[in-house]
This record gives structure tokens, C-alpha cells and sequence, in this order.
């Protein structure tokens, strides 16, 4: 209780006796704020790309691609190749007794980004209306859906929020042909809304695709079961493919951007250094100016622990303040920011920054540890200091 | 029958500056008895405060036997030289050395902290501390709000909250005017005659000197006199 009552004593002293140090100290609480707002800023980036790909997978749906491909947009898969799969056990059946299934095109046209006026990659989705039944809660919030044989485009609401040319009933030119914007549509924010979809007869037509596609989605009889077509692509020497289910496929194309969350995490390391070293200055100063207080106490019988944990306490509750700034100013400057980047198709997935409750928690801890760190060495000098300096 | 509270035998305290050994004191021999008021005086570099901070246990010896009651405390441990301070010592400093942020009362309240008293038995004991140094009205002032002389007589009644047995004084008027340092001298003297104090006070200055019962000069380590009043 004692040792308590000493150590609360001296926390109180040091945390009062801030505004001596204010500028020193809230130099160590913005460096501090700088590095979990710059972490938090690639964590959230992260973490939203991660959950618009996440969110597009479903264990319902199975994707078949040309083995070795590592994306859609190098995929090809012929006519006879849909064909013999889509006789496969374990695909689902409509009413009428036929496989459920899509086989779709995916190519590449230009857009302009909003935000930079540059030109980027925008992925152009060939596909059925048992396409879109596949996708779930696909809905269309504005003008119609596209017709079949004609050169008409829905547009994702992502894609339409980030990139400019694309506005409900505009022409928009891609090569030598022209396009007409007719719906704008939704998806629940998954990774389909980046895109813009038409007819895939008429992409395979207007891209000169011939009779060829580049996926193959079909609805699962049980849900992730996709035996039965890893059988029959087994089996069958002609059939080049690889089958997952649209979540497994997801997720490893969300993998892709774990680089930057090493990234991320490097630079906070750095630049964590950083503010560690400011601490670590701050506080060694804060030592330095209470000396006479601290051998004072020391000399009236107060433990060194107390001098310890008093000096420790500053650097935590300065660091503590740096990170609740860094994470309160992620939040309230990126938190649902919408942004774009190119993705592992070479085409631009449209998300948001997402900083969820794991986040901030990891903010708050970094910055314990920065203040924990940078406290640690000043307060064992503090604790060691020697009780005769009370006497000047 | 008097009672010896601090003995000293042949104490020896050697530093090293650099490759140099200075002997501050070699072979120094000390009693100060219960109730006595010793002022020690000297030049500068003579020894005084280094006495002091050995008296205080905040130092100590090369080598020789320093005993409070009859208890050695120059083999004690940090942590137990800290309790040995708590409970014995009352320090009265130069410049005061009171926590700026804190109170008058807060100042006053550190040492007991280290007891087991209630919050209320504290509260009580440095109303009581505070008003016997004639600052019952400051009890809420900062240290800047007040007088050199008013923050001396807050340590004074720091360096007494505890009941120790002992006040010791490091030049405790040398920061204060003749009228002023009269004062507290004469404070010192009353918690002297009328509390059984025992104090030890390093003083450069005769006249506040002439406030002990004895007063010992210190020169290159040795007492080369002693004056008793």
C-alpha cells in the first residue's frame, strides 16, 4: 500500500509538471501520433482491399481458369472446354434440369481516375444473365440492365464513384467501337462492383474473342464440394484447367497485396525508431530537469521503485496520447475513404479504407511499446540517481 | 544519563577523481547525543556536507563504524538505508527542495506516505506539522506563492510530520535574509528545547551558529574546535 501511495505520489508530480516540458512533450506525442496514423494508414488500406476481395468469394461458386493462370485476364478457356464442363457431377441445376454456370470474358479497357486524371485499367466483364444470377446481391440502382447483341454497359457503383466517362447514359469509346452506358449497378460492395459488365457475346464479338472465354463460374450442388470437377479435369486430357471455389480464388488474390502491410509495418518500424528516440530525449530531459526532486524524495525515504514506475508512467501516458491522436485522426481522415490500386488481374479493384476495432487496438499498442521503450532507460536512471544530489 | 544517538568511529571517506584518491576524512571520530543542536562550520571543501549526507545515511563511509542508537547503519542496504531515513531523518535543505506542483499540505504530507497512517491521521498530522511553523492559512499554496522564509518553515514542518529523531540542516538560512534566517533559526531552537530534537547543521554563517548548543569547525576532515554554548 505504501510503495502504492509513493509511486501514485510521484506519477502525479511528473504528469503535473508536463506543461514545464510542453514543448519537448508534445513534440514526443506528435512523433508518436505521426507513426500510428502512418501505420494505421497501410494496415487500413490492407484490410479494406482484403474485405472487398473477401467479400466477393462464395464457397456456393466454383471458378475454373486455364491452369497456370494467375488471374482472369490471362485465362483462356474454348467454347468445347465450357461445354464438357459444364456436364460435370456437382454443379448445381436449375429448375429444367440445366447446370448452372457462366462462361465469361474479362478484358481490359481505359478509364480516368477521378482523383489523378490518369489513365488506368479498367476490367470489362463479359457476361450472361445466369452471370449475374451468380453473383449475390447484385442489384441494379440506376437505368436497366444491359441487352443481349447490343453495345450496352452497366457500370459497378464503385467503379463510377472513382473513375470519370462513365455517367448513366454517356457514349464511352473503347478501340474502334462505341459503348453506351445504360444501369449502374451493386454488389454489396464486393470486388464486381469495380467492374463494368456487357453482354459476352458481343465483348467476344467486339474484342474479336472469337468463341472463346476466359472463366467459368458455376454454382456448387454442395456448397465447396468441387470434387467432381477436379475429377472430370483429371481425367480428361484436354481439359488445361484449374478449378477453386470463388472464395479460395479471392482470398489468394487479396494475398497479393500483403506486401504492403510488410511495408507498412517496416516503415512504422522506422519511423518508429524515430519517435522512440524522441521519447526517449523527452524524457531523459524530464529526468534531468527533476533531478533535485527525485534525490529529494529518494532522501525523505521514497523507493527508488517509485522514482522508477513515476518516470515510466510520463513516457506511457505521453505515448498513450500520441497514439489515441494518430488513431482518432486515421479514423476521422480515412476510415470509409474510398481509393483504387491495381490488382493482381492488372486492373484497378475499387475499396475502402476500413479501420476496424483490431486496428486501433494495434495502434494503441504500438504506441505503448514506443513509451514503454523510450520510458525505460531514463527511468532507470532516475532510479538510480544518487540521493546526495538533493543536496545540489 | 545522556544518550549517545550518533556515534562515529574512525571513519574514513576517500574519493577518486580521476586517478587521483582525495581523503575527505581519514580516521574521523564523533558522538552527537540525544537533544544536542550541533552547528558544524568550516570552509568549503572542508568535509561539512560530506558529513552531513553520511550522518543522513545518503552516503556512505569507505571504511569506520557510523552508529545511530547503537545500531551500525554503515553496512545497511539502499532500501534500508531509505526505511532507516523515513523513520530517523528530517531534512531541512538549502534551497528547500519542495515539489513545485504539490500543495504546501501535499509537501508536507510525502513523508507520511511512507507510514502506515490513514488519510485522515495524515490530513491531522500536517495541519498540526503546518501550524506549529505558523502556516496553518497556506495550507493550499504552491511553493511559488510563497516567501523563501514561508517555503523553508513548509520543509521545516516536513522534515518534522514523521516525528523523526533527527533534523538535519544543510545550510538551512544560507538562501535567506538576516530577519528571515533569525526566524527559522529560532525555530530550529524552540523544536530543539521544547521537542527533544536532535539537529546537526551545516552553517557557514557565525550567527546562525551561535542558535546551537555546540558548534564544531571542520577543516581538511578533522574538528580542529569545539565551542559549547
Amino acid at each position: 500500500m505504501k510503495i502504492i501511495a509513493q509511486i501514485w505520489t510521484v506519477m502525479v508530480m511528473n504528469i503535473r509538471s508536463l506543461p514545464q516540458r510542453l514543448w519537448m512533450s508534445l513534440a514526443a506525442v506528435l512523433a508518436v501520433a505521426v507513426v500510428i496514423f502512418v501505420l494505421l494508414a497501410f494496415l487500413a488500406m490492407a484490410n479494406g482491399f482484403n474485405q472487398t476481395l473477401s467479400g466477393t468469394g462464395s464457397e456456393d461458386i466454383a471458378i475454373v481458369t486455364r491452369d497456370g493462370s494467375q488471374s482472369e485476364l490471362n485465362s483462356v478457356i474454348s467454347r468445347d472446354g465450357v461445354n464438357i464442363i459444364s456436364t460435370a457431377e456437382g454443379i448445381a441445376k436449375d429448375k429444367n434440369g440445366n447446370p448452372i454456370y457462366s462462361a465469361e470474358l474479362y478484358v481490359v479497357v481505359d478509364g480516368i481516375k477521378r482523383t489523378t486524371g490518369t489513365e488506368v485499367n479498367i476490367p470489362l466483364r463479359g457476361i450472361s444473365s445466369s452471370g449475374v444470377s451468380l453473383r449475390d446481391q447484385v442489384t441494379i440502382i440506376e437505368g436497366r440492365m444491359f441487352e443481349s447483341g447490343k453495345n450496352e454497359l452497366m457500370i459497378g457503383s464503385s467503379a463510377l464513384r472513382e473513375f470519370s466517362g462513365f455517367e448513366l447514359g454517356r457514349e464511352v469509346t473503347f478501340g474502334k467501337t462505341k459503348w453506351k452506358v445504360v444501369g449502374v449497378f451493386s454488389t454489396g460492395g464486393s470486388v464486381f462492383e469495380s467492374e463494368v459488365w456487357a453482354d459476352a457475346r458481343t465483348v467476344q464479338t467486339q474484342f474479336r474473342r472469337g468463341s472463346s472465354f476466359q472463366t467459368m463460374r458455376m454454382r456448387l450442388a454442395n456448397t465447396g464440394d468441387i470434387t467432381a470437377l477436379e475429377k472430370l479435369i483429371e481425367a480428361d486430357p484436354r481439359l488445361n484447367f484449374n478449378v477453386e471455389t470463388e472464395a479460395k480464388y479471392y482470398a489468394e488474390q487479396g494475398n497479393a497485396l500483403s506486401g504492403i502491410v510488410i511495408f507498412g509495418w517496416a516503415v512504422s518500424i522506422v519511423m518508429g525508431a524515430g519517435a522512440l528516440a524522441g521519447a526517449l530525449n523527452t524524457m531523459f530531459t524530464s529526468v534531468s530537469a527533476r533531478t533535485t526532486e527525485i534525490a529529494t524524495l529518494r532522501a525523505i525515504g521514497f523507493s527508488n521503485t517509485s522514482a522508477f514506475m513515476g518516470t515510466l508512467f510520463e513516457s506511457v501516458v505521453l505515448s498513450l496520447i500520441g497514439g489515441i491522436a494518430g488513431t482518432t485522426l486515421a479514423f476521422a481522415a480515412l476510415d470509409g475513404l474510398s481509393a483504387s490500386t491495381l490488382s493482381a488481374g492488372f486492373t484497378q479493384v475499387v475499396f475502402t479504407f476500413e479501420l476496424s476495432p483490431d486496428l486501433f487496438a494495434t495502434g494503441i499498442k504500438l504506441a505503448l511499446a514506443i513509451g514503454f521503450i523510450g520510458g525505460f532507460f531514463p527511468a532507470w536512471r532516475a532510479a538510480r540517481m544518487p540521493v546526495v544530489k538533493a543536496f545540489g | 544519563m545522556s544518550e549517545t544517538l550518533f556515534d562515529l568511529k574512525n571513519v574514513r571517506k576517500y574519493f577518486t577523481r580521476g586517478a587521483e584518491e582525495i581523503h575527505v576524512f581519514d580516521g574521523l571520530n564523533l558522538e552527537i547525543e540525544k537533544g544536542d543542536f550541533v552547528a558544524i562550520m568550516g570552509p568549503s571543501g572542508s568535509g561539512k556536507t560530506t558529513l552531513l549526507n553520511m550522518l543522513g545515511g545518503v552516503d556512505q563511509p569507505t571504511d569506520g563504524e557510523i552508529s545511530f542508537s547503537g545500531d551500525r547503519i554503515d553496512n545497511l542496504s539502499e532500501g534500508a538505508l531509505a526505511n532507516w531515513r523515513a523513520t530517523n531523518i528530517g531534512f531541512i535543505f538549502q534551497f528547500y527542495n519542495l515539489m513545485p506542483m504539490l500543495s504546501a499540505a501535499r509537501n508536507v504530507e510525502l513523508p507520511l506516505l511512507l507510514t502506515n497512517l490513514s488519510a485522515k491521521q495524515r490530513k491531522e498530522n500536517v495541519a498540526t506539522a503546518l501550524e506549529l511553523v505558523d502556516l496553518a492559512d497556506r495550507t493550499t499554496h504552491k511553493p511559488r506563492e510563497m516567501s523563501g522564509g514561508q517555503q523553508q518553515r513548509v520543509a521545516i514542518a516536513r522534515a518534522i510530520v514523521s516525528d523523526p529523531k533527527m533534523l538535519l540542516c544543510d545550510e538551512p538560512t544560507g538562501d535567506l535574509d538576516r530577519e528571515t534566517a533569525d526566524e527559522i533559526l529560532s525555530m530550529l531552537q524552540l523544536l530543539n528545547r521544547d521537542f527533544g530534537k536532535t539537529i546537526v547543521m551545516v552553517t557557514h554563517d557565525p550567527l546562525a551558529a551561535k542558535y546551537a548548543k555546540r558548534i564544531l569547525h571542520l577543516d581538511k576532515g578533522n574538528f580542529i574546535s569545539e565551542e559549547v554554548d
